[in-house]
């Protein structure tokens, strides 16, 4: 090596070149969660249990979600309709208890496929957010079904 | 002796043998499916028509074809009668015009329906029907009917096989179960209000090839698919005893009597057994039964549901999950 390779000024001098060239670079992070990428259309994310026009429950509990899941996340119990229940659940038998452990989900959509109500979806804008506890992963009908809609904001 | 051809393939079978009983010693994909037929009731058959299948011969003697398609399950062979099931085209579009028709007022709650997953009607519109209907008018419904504490009747989801109507004549000895009207407007009955209180009157749910007639106690428990079916016995004084269990770990969901391939009941049982001996220790279990891998039934490789209790408060004790000791 010559001197003036051995003192490392020129490679220093274009190290700092490149350093300086990327502070004029378009960023490739973003600052998540204030900001989100827009997702695709068909993006798999958050389930939520659909209500039919009338806000009834669509879910039926026919289990076909479950046993199509390949990673096993959804359990659920079965309940018989009782009277004057009518506009809570849209068919004779409903979902007491409905659970997906969100740890277990792959997101694959599958359950989703199985529906033969169109009650389970997998919405495209939310996501299941990063918690402490495991517990907190299986999302019971309480943070699954779609809430009422009491007013008209939406 | 009677030696017949069913789909190019040789049998022998004894005089006055019918082709459906011919075409099971065969086996396999060739044997016609049967919804009213069912081999331990006398008289029944003939009704549903999905058996039909084309006589190309119709014996040695007279080896003219058989005009019209007929109802395998009872026609007797005759000694070189040469039978078409899976081979004709004629049958198979026969038979898919059946199934569209049983179709016409059969509803399509499956998603609801107890029977789902072990249904013969469900089945055989998988294999054999087309995926739309055609129908455009309302069907027709009924109220459901409580035939005594344990059984309900469906009557929407009836195909009127009169597989029940026969089990309750031949099984019981007080006939109090039967079919009241005609055609369109034909329902299965109790003559008024007369609860079936015979010790083997459970047996008509078993024989209901579809959801009509299903197991109060059983009654949106769980899905077929999700519960283990154990082979068990027990020393019973008014029946065999041998069962079926449809169990979810520790806890028995459902019994039934035990089913051939043809979801055929080998042997009737009791109502003690079937509605009253909910535990499993109740039972001496045999081990599990063999269910064919293609079936729904098959996927249970479940465990007990992991259930989150603060979130829903007083859930049934078999939701609980039991932790393993060590």
């Amino acid at each position: 090596m010559t001197l003036s390779e051995r003192m490392y000024l020129p490679a220093i001098a274009q190290g700092l070149g490149i350093t300086l060239k990327h502070f004029f670079k378009k960023k490739a992070t973003i600052n998540y969660p204030e900001e989100t990428r827009q997702r695709s259309d068909v993006w798999r994310g958050l389930h939520v249990l659909k209500r039919d026009e009338n806000g009834a429950e669509r879910c039926t509990a026919c289990g076909l979600c479950a046993v199509a899941c390949p990673a096993e996340a959804i359990t659920m119990t079965a309940g018989e309709r009782k009277k004057g229940e009518e506009h809570l659940y849209r068919e004779e038998k409903y979902a007491v208890t409905y659970e997906i452990n969100m740890l277990r989900c792959i997101f694959c959509g599958l359950c989703e496929e199985a529906c033969p109500k169109a009650a389970i979806f997998l919405q495209d804008d939310k996501l299941a957010p990063a918690r402490y506890e495991r517990d907190e992963f299986i999302y019971g009908k309480d943070r699954l079904v779609e809430p009422l809609k009491t007013t008209e904001t939406k | 002796m009677a030696k017949i051809t069913f789909d190019g393939i040789e049998v022998e079978v004894e005089d006055g043998t019918t082709i459906l009983q011919a075409a099971r010693k065969i086996g396999g994909d060739v044997v016609p499916p049967a919804m009213c037929f069912y081999t331990p009731l006398k008289g029944s058959g003939g009704k549903c028509r999905v058996c039909l299948v084309k006589v190309t011969q119709g014996s040695a003697r007279d080896p003219r074809p058989m005009p019209k398609l007929v109802a395998s399950c009872i026609t007797p062979v005759q000694d070189g009668m040469v039978v078409e099931n899976t081979t004709n085209e004629d049958v198979l579009n026969a038979r898919k015009g059946i199934v569209e028709m049983l179709l016409i007022n059969h509803p399509l709650d499956c998603p609801v329906c107890d029977q789902a997953g072990e249904c013969d009607l469900q089945n055989l519109s998988y294999e054999h029907g087309v995926s739309a209907t055609r129908y455009e008018e309302p069907r027709r419904t009924f109220n459901k009917v409580d035939l005594g504490p344990y059984i309900q009747l469906h009557m929407t989801r009836c195909i009127l096989c009169y597989r029940c109507v026969y089990t309750a004549d031949q099984i019981t000895n007080k006939r109090v179960h039967g079919v009241l009207g005609r055609g369109d407007a034909a329902e299965i009955g109790t003559y008024i209000e007369n609860v079936i209180d015979n010790d083997f009157s459970g047996n008509v749910i078993d024989v209901c090839p579809v959801g009509a007639l299903t197991d109060k106690t059983w009654r949106f428990k769980n899905r077929v698919w999700f519960t283990k079916p154990l082979n068990a016995h027990r020393d019973c004084p008014t029946c065999s005893g041998k069962v079926t269990l449809w169990s979810r770990g520790e806890t028995v969901l459902r019994v039934t009597a035990r089913k051939d391939e043809y979801a055929e009941v080998e042997e009737f049982i009791c109502n003690t057994c079937r509605f009253d001996k909910k535990e499993m220790s109740d039972w001496t279990i045999e081990g599990p039964r063999n269910i064919d891998r293609g079936s729904v039934i098959s996927a249970n490789h479940y465990e007990l549901p992991v259930v989150n209790v603060p979130i829903v408060p007083n859930l049934p004790k078999s939701t609980v999950k039991k932790m393993p000791t060590e």
